[in-house]
């Protein structure tokens, strides 16, 4: 696995920064994909990216508390107003993108593992 | 003040998985063989058998709370309860206007009719009613409220369809006026487990979509009078009205 900070997956993925700059120097360790927060709380590993559908700000606190590296917006899903705000206090960035989850998913493994 | 047995989580026939004999009829007189003297009417993302339950109820002095189970953006189930004819077809509204065109298939979900007092079908809705409106779950809680509403995340605890399985966790400035958990679950327990200091008061209902389940489980409110506003003053504990669970 390469190591690559949040910030170089950017422009390989084609992904938009909505929210928490200050967190793109974060290192990526792998990625988590779910919308179920319960299991993303139980599963996800620190460093990882989330891929979700998800938008409440609770989204945040479990990126938080697994200290994620950056959360990964679907299907051109914005985050709620104080979701993004939560990201900014907690310096892990939301990103967007319009790809469906697995599209996403599949060019993050290729990238990292490739 | 006395003692009043609430179940305010019932599925009428226009629930797609509820079953065809939960006419507002045949649920009023289960209501009243298990001695219920509050009922609350739950359908997914609507309101319509409401009003025709409460007509029917009124004659045997029961008490039906008029509402719906809303399936938030998250997939996350909450009870809301209006206490006028005008707030509620206000939140009907919401409902119509919030729910995907994803249109029911009766075969897979089964039927989603609206019926009258000598239950001919007057209407079968066409949008699933169990699809995730667009609206989160604060948006709805702000909606409801604003209308005057009681606000209610339902079975809170269990692995599907409730706020733990969907967002992990409450949110701490969650603004519900009180939580239903599962008929098994101790509410002491539960409150420990999720750091919730007390906050919120407890139900416990039947989510009931057979004729049987009306009543397995229940709350017991002490009230004045069985009334929309002493029933919310017992959810937040307010001039010695409160509520109690087995």
């Amino acid at each position: 696995m390469k190591a690559f900070k949040v910030n170089e997956i950017i422009e390989a993925l084609n992904l938009e920064v909505l929210s928490g700059e200050k967190g793109l120097d974060r290192i990526i360790t792998g990625g988590y994909v779910c919308d179920l927060l319960s299991d993303v709380m139980g599963n996800s590993k620190e460093g990882q990216i989330w891929i979700t559908l998800q938008t409440h700000k609770n989204v945040m606190a479990i990126a938080s508390l697994r200290d994620l590296a950056a959360v990964v917006l679907i299907n051109g899903f914005k985050p709620d107003a104080d979701t993004a705000a939560q990201s900014e206090i907690g310096n892990i960035p939301i990103l967007g993108t319009k790809a469906p989850a697995f599209e996403i998913a599949g060019r993050l493994h290729e990238l990292i593992n490739g | 003040m006395r003692t009043f047995r609430a179940d305010l989580h019932i599925h009428t026939l226009l629930s797609p998985c509820g079953d065809l004999e939960m006419s507002p009829a045949n649920i009023v007189a289960k209501a009243k063989v298990n001695q219920l003297d509050i009922i609350g009417i739950t359908d997914h993302n609507s309101t319509k058998h409401c009003r025709l339950t409460r007509k029917l109820a009124e004659k045997e002095g029961i008490t039906v709370l008029c509402g719906a189970e809303v399936t938030t953006k998250e997939e996350v189930h909450c009870l809301a309860f209006f206490e006028t004819d005008d707030t509620l077809a206000l939140f009907q509204q919401f409902l119509e206007r919030q729910l995907p065109p994803v249109m029911n298939e009766v075969h897979r979900f089964g039927y989603q009719v609206v019926i009258d007092e000598e239950e001919n079908i007057v209407e079968e809705v066409e949008k699933l009613l169990l699809t995730g409106l667009h609206a989160g779950i604060n948006k709805v809680e702000q909606m409801v409220h604003e209308l005057g509403g009681i606000f209610i995340p339902a079975h809170v605890d269990r692995p599907y369809y409730s706020i733990l399985s969907q967002l992990g966790f409450i949110p701490p400035d969650l603004k519900a006026d009180a939580l239903e958990i599962s008929r098994l679950t101790n509410p002491e327990d539960f409150d420990r487990q999720q750091g919730l200091n007390q906050r919120f008061t407890f139900l416990k209902s039947s989510d009931a979509h057979y004729i049987s389940d009306i009543g397995r489980a229940y709350s017991q409110m002490w009230l004045e009078a069985p009334t929309f506003s002493e029933i919310k003053m017992a959810l937040v504990n307010e001039k010695g009205r409160y509520v109690k669970i087995q």
